[in-house]
């Protein structure tokens, strides 16, 4: 009997802080970091009597988020009420959309797009251990700074079927998000913050099978290996014959374990009803006009114009439009005369991402656009080959500079005319004669130890291409 | 009606502690009221939708300007208990 | 100094203007009578007339009693409970500063059933209130302070808030005029709130012109209360004396049934009264006008099940220390609460919990469509609807507060007003069994200038002599 084969089915929930300059219902000031309890009001400390108003900026980047995900956007929706206690919550309740969202429907890559709704975060709760004030043994501090800055929550629809993909889909809505403007999307500073929704089904099974929810994975990385870790999990309960409880998660980054957050209480009861002290949202043509106008080319219609326009093949299309800085990268560079496309993308998303690293945005690098432009265009024109490009590369890389200065001062150049690259062949051909034999009678296959010969006593400056003409040549093939 | 178990289990969300006694008070008078409130099950409603606003202000937005904050000896003022210019709690994990 | 208390807030205004009476003997006069106030009515008195004082406003510097649940910054604003005993915000409402920069300041802070939620004013953590007509009696509730304060003379006027009928019962109970307005008329923010979508700040008056004038300088949007609007029309003070082509609508339903006979008795009078003055009186159906109390009994203790959360112990209130975050909430809001907010909190959260929104929270809302449908029907043949404010007399101390249901029947004839978010008014209406009894006039949204001038004209020919509930002057 063969083992059942597994796939995960997993559905994202991100929240994303917007960057307004105020608070989601109050005019408090967003906070960065400034001492505790400095940015707030009546309104955001819940002081009896006080009234949330929404920000109307909240609402504009929230009808651009729906925009950019291809959503339908509600002509009307409203806020509701989740009631629960926490000390981080001053109210009593979160302010939060339910049942008649912004932005319903979309999609975004490959994965669509259930829904957008706004909401307000919860303030900060700093954990002291014992304290000399309460009888308690364990104790918290609460900073009402971060409470009050508005969310725009995304939910998935569980189309995601790994954890690589989940972060890879991440990358691209940040990657949109931050084009919009209306996030820093950072997730070391929670600005980002991604719960997953994971199931597991045997393969070609169609039912959903019980989900847990992760919680607490603040970078690429720990989504990967926390969701990563929960399917296994989960599989490993399966295989055993067991049955996958539902519950919340939490993922540890330090030591990679999932520990269950579910409390010896009862499951929550929201109470949702709609917020009586605020009034309908009603999107107006002129919020729509505003929101539109204000969207820049997304990473989906970059991708299509890099192909269509650019003619780059589809997995650089695709590399340079979902990573922005990439894509911003190239274009600049691109602008430059006498490169063309293709070859100016591979050096990019290749040799340029090699040495600068995972995430590094190459306009902070030493490396001007205009630069690898030239280094591109002169690999082009034959004047440095592929090898000794790298090299000048890497010398950018370290110190910036021109490349055609490089090229001259490391004598770097293409040793490429006849005149000068035939007595090195000769004298190749001279160094291996079993392998002239063979060549001579029509095996070429061991050529390559004739061109790597040329190209160490060149330093990698000769033209591959030419070496393999002066080899016939000389050879009377 | 509204038994002791649903009593307790409101209770609880309320974040209300009951005495024993107040619990069976509590689930004889709310089971009165309650019996009256059945009126409103008699209705026929079907078609009828909620009014969540008895007058219809929409899009009562604010413009994203910042106001000034509260000092925060200001905003500490009335907490029960403080420490390191936070509010003090016994901590949610405990 | 007795004179100056008899007079109305309108007649102190125009004597100040007149340079006939200072603005600061006013106040002192106020402040005197309210800091010996033995009706319990005040919670808080002010030492001095507040620095920032300006009598140049229409007001006139006639000094203004307000509910304990408006937030006064620096000033006590306990809403009448334990858990915000000694509470002082560091913001003022916004209806109490308009008031203030139209020349009424802060006189003092009136006792109230603890977060408005009851009808006799005995569910304040700071002791019941006496009706100054007979202080074995209630004065109403839960502006029953306020109302106290208006009839006794320790105030030329004050504000309160109506939810189910919390302004205009007390009134009528006291002998003196209320009124609730249309919702959204008055900003609520620093309004301590019972239920959001049900509280409305209205005036508290000796006469239907001082309900004109207060209520002229309270209307207005708020930026910080998204559910405020500007009114439609500008607020004027009445002069009507007949009540010639106006129809007033008696509920169909309207029996006599429930309702003490003294009381229906001066309704009846009140009624013939305004055929004299030139009124049409017609019987109209307000069908589920019966279902209103009960939905009011679930929309308001739902609404406050929720606005009461935020009395946690972590910001600012009362706290009973606890080892743990669960006892710390628990016992907080247990000893912090009384026995009538524990009940609605219970009510109002069994209401939204799983399993019962739709039965109860989700029909209730849907009851109030049809209220409303109701009124605008009724509205299309009459001008006003008018009830008995209350069913009875103000009754004992005591008497009630071991039966909530009898209790909650108090507000049948005031709660289907703000279910609507209509304006309703309360005047005095004549003497039962020696207590004040009070007749109600209610018109559509926006209404309230076509309501004064009604009101007004009534208020002329029922001649009512509030002074003998005036122990001050
Ligand atoms: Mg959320
Ligand atoms: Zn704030």
């Amino acid at each position: 009997m063969s083992a059942v084969e597994y796939e995960p089915v997993i559905g994202l929930e991100i929240h994303v802080q917007l960057s307004t300059r105020t608070k989601m219902f109050c005019g408090c000031a967003l906070s960065f970091g400034e001492p505790p309890n400095t940015r707030t009001c009546p309104v955001c400390l819940g002081l009896p009597g006080t009234l949330p108003v929404a920000n109307a900026e909240a609402i504009h980047y929230g009808l651009m988020i729906g925009m950019a995900l291809g959503c339908d956007l509600a002509p009307r929706s409203i806020f509701h009420r989740k009631n629960y206690f926490y000390p981080d919550l001053p109210k009593g309740y979160q302010i939060s959309q339910y049942d008649e969202p912004l932005c319903r429907g979309g999609r975004l890559g490959d994965v669509r797009i259930h829904r957008v709704h706004l909401e307000e975060d919860a303030a900060k709760l700093v954990h002291v251990g014992a304290s000399g004030r309460l009888h308690a043994s364990d104790a918290s501090i609460v900073d009402f700074n971060r409470g009050g800055t508005p969310l725009a929550e995304i939910v998935t629809e569980p189309d995601v079927r790994s954890a690589e993909q989940a972060s890879e889909w991440l990358k691209l809505l940040r990657t949109t998000l931050r084009q919009l403007g209306v996030s820093d999307v950072n997730m070391e500073e929670g600005s980002l913050r991604c719960d997953a929704n994971i199931s597991v089904r045997p393969v070609g099974t169609k039912e959903l099978g019980t989900k847990t929810e992760l919680k607490n994975m603040n970078s690429f990385r720990f989504i990967e290996r926390g969701i990563k870790a929960e399917v296994e999990r989960q599989i490993g309960i399966l295989r055993d014959g067991g049955q996958v409880v539902q519950e919340t998660l939490h993922y540890d980054p330090t030591t990679g374990a999932i520990t269950s957050l579910r409390s010896k209480e009862e499951a929550h009861d929201y109470r949702y009803f709609p917020e009586p002290d605020l009034t309908p949202v009603s999107i107006t043509q002129a919020m729509l006009d505003r929101a539109r106008e204000a969207l820049p080319e997304l990473p989906a219609a970059r991708e299509a114009r890099f192909k269509d326009e650019l003619g780059l093949n589809g997995e650089s299309a695709r590399l340079l439009a979902w990573r922005a800085e990439l894509g911003d990268y190239f274009e600049s560079a691109l602008s430059s005369n006498g490169v063309e496309a293709q070859p100016l993308a591979n050096w990019v998303t290749n040799e340029l991402v090699q040495r600068l690293g995972g995430d590094a945005d190459p306009a902070e690098s030493k490396v001007e656009p205009s630069a690898l432009a030239k280094l591109v265009a002169l690999v082009g024109e034959r004047k440095v080959t592929q090898g000794a490009a790298k090299q000048v590369l890497d010398k950018l890389v370290a110190e910036g500079g021109d490349p055609q200065a490089i090229v001259e001062a490391e004598g770097l150049g293409a040793v490429g005319g006849a005149d000068e690259l035939a007595p090195v062949v000769a004298a190749a051909l001279e160094a291996n004669p079993d392998i002239a034999e063979r060549l001579r009678g029509g095996d070429m296959k061991p050529i390559g130890v004739i061109v790597g010969h040329v190209m160490r006593e060149t330093k990698g400056r000769a033209d591959g291409g030419e070496v393999t003409r002066l080899v016939r040549e000389q050879l009377g093939l | 009606m509204i038994d002791r178990e649903q009593v307790l289990h409101v209770a609880r969300l309320a974040r209300l502690e009951l005495s024993e006694d107040e619990v069976s008070r509590m689930s004889s008078e709310l089971s009165k009221v309650l019996d009256h409130i059945e009126k409103i099950s008699a209705l026929d409603l079907d078609g009828v939708p909620a009014t969540t606003h008895v007058v219809e202000v929409e899009n009562a937005l604010r413009p994203d300007e910042p106001r000034p904050s509260l000092p925060r000896e200001v905003a500490l003022a009335s907490a029960p208990a403080t420490q390191d210019d936070g509010f003090l709690v016994p901590s949610p994990q405990a | 100094m007795s004179d100056i208390l008899d007079l109305t807030a309108k007649q102190a205004a125009d004597a100040v203007a007149t340079g006939d009476l200072d603005p600061k003997d006013l106040y002192e006069a106020y402040r005197a009578a309210s800091a010996a106030d033995d009706l319990n009515a005040y919670v808080w008195v002010a030492d001095a007339a507040p620095a920032d004082g300006d009598a140049s406003g229409e007001l006139g510097g006639v000094p203004l009693a307000v509910k304990d649940l408006f937030c006064t910054e620096g000033a006590p604003s306990q809403a009448g409970s334990k858990i915000l005993e000694d509470y002082r915000p560091p913001y003022t409402a916004t209806v109490v500063r308009k008031l203030a920069q139209a020349g009424a300041p802060l006189l003092g802070k009136t006792n109230q059933d603890e977060f408005a939620m009851g009808s006799s004013n005995e569910n304040s953590a700071y002791g019941p209130v006496l009706n100054p007509w007979d202080r074995t009696r209630v004065p109403g509730g839960s502006s029953g302070g306020s109302a106290a304060a208006v009839a006794a003379g320790y105030a030329p006027w004050a504000l309160g808030t109506d939810t189910g009928g919390s302004i205009r019962q007390p009134a009528a109970l006291c002998g003196i005029v209320g009124l609730k307005p249309t919702y959204g008329t008055v900003s609520r923010y620093g309004m301590i709130a019972f239920a959001s979508s049900l509280d409305q700040a209205g005036p508290l008056t000796r006469d239907v012109t001082d309900s004109a004038l207060l209520y002229r300088h309270m209307v207005g949007r708020d930026g910080r209360d998204s559910t405020s609007l500007e009114h439609p029309e500008e607020i004027v003070l009445p002069s009507a004396t007949r009540l010639d082509g106006i129809t007033l609508g008696v509920p169909a339903e309207l029996s006599g049934e429930g309702v003490e006979d003294g009381v229906m008795a001066r309704f009846e009078e009140t009624l013939k009264l305004a055929e004299s003055l030139g009124a049409t009186i017609r019987r109209v159906p307000l069908p589920h006008a019966d279902y209103g109390l009960s939905a009011y009994y679930v929309i308001a203790p739902a609404e406050a099940s929720s606005n009461l959360a935020r009395f946690d112990g972590v910001r600012y209130g009362a706290r009973v220390d606890a080892d743990d975050l669960l006892s710390m909430y628990t016992r907080t809001r247990h000893d912090g609460f009384g026995p009538e907010v524990k009940r609605r909190i219970m009510l109002g959260t069994y209401a939204l919990s799983s399993g019962y929104y739709d039965a109860y929270y989700g029909r209730a809302q849907r009851v109030r469509t049809k209220i409303a449908e109701d009124f605008d029907n009724a509205f299309a043949d009459v001008d006003f609807v008018v009830t008995p404010t209350s069913p009875s007399v103000a009754f004992e101390l005591g008497a009630k507060t071991d039966d909530p249901l009898a209790m909650y029947l108090n507000d049948y004839f005031t709660v289907p007003m703000p279910l609507a978010g209509i304006p309703a008014i309360s005047i005095p209406n004549g003497l039962s069994e020696d207590l004040p009894t009070g007749f109600q006039l209610a018109g559509p949204a926006f209404s309230e200038n076509r309501i004064f001038e009604a009101a007004y004209a009534l208020e002329q020919a029922i001649g009512f002599d509030g002074s003998k509930g005036r122990v001050a002057a």
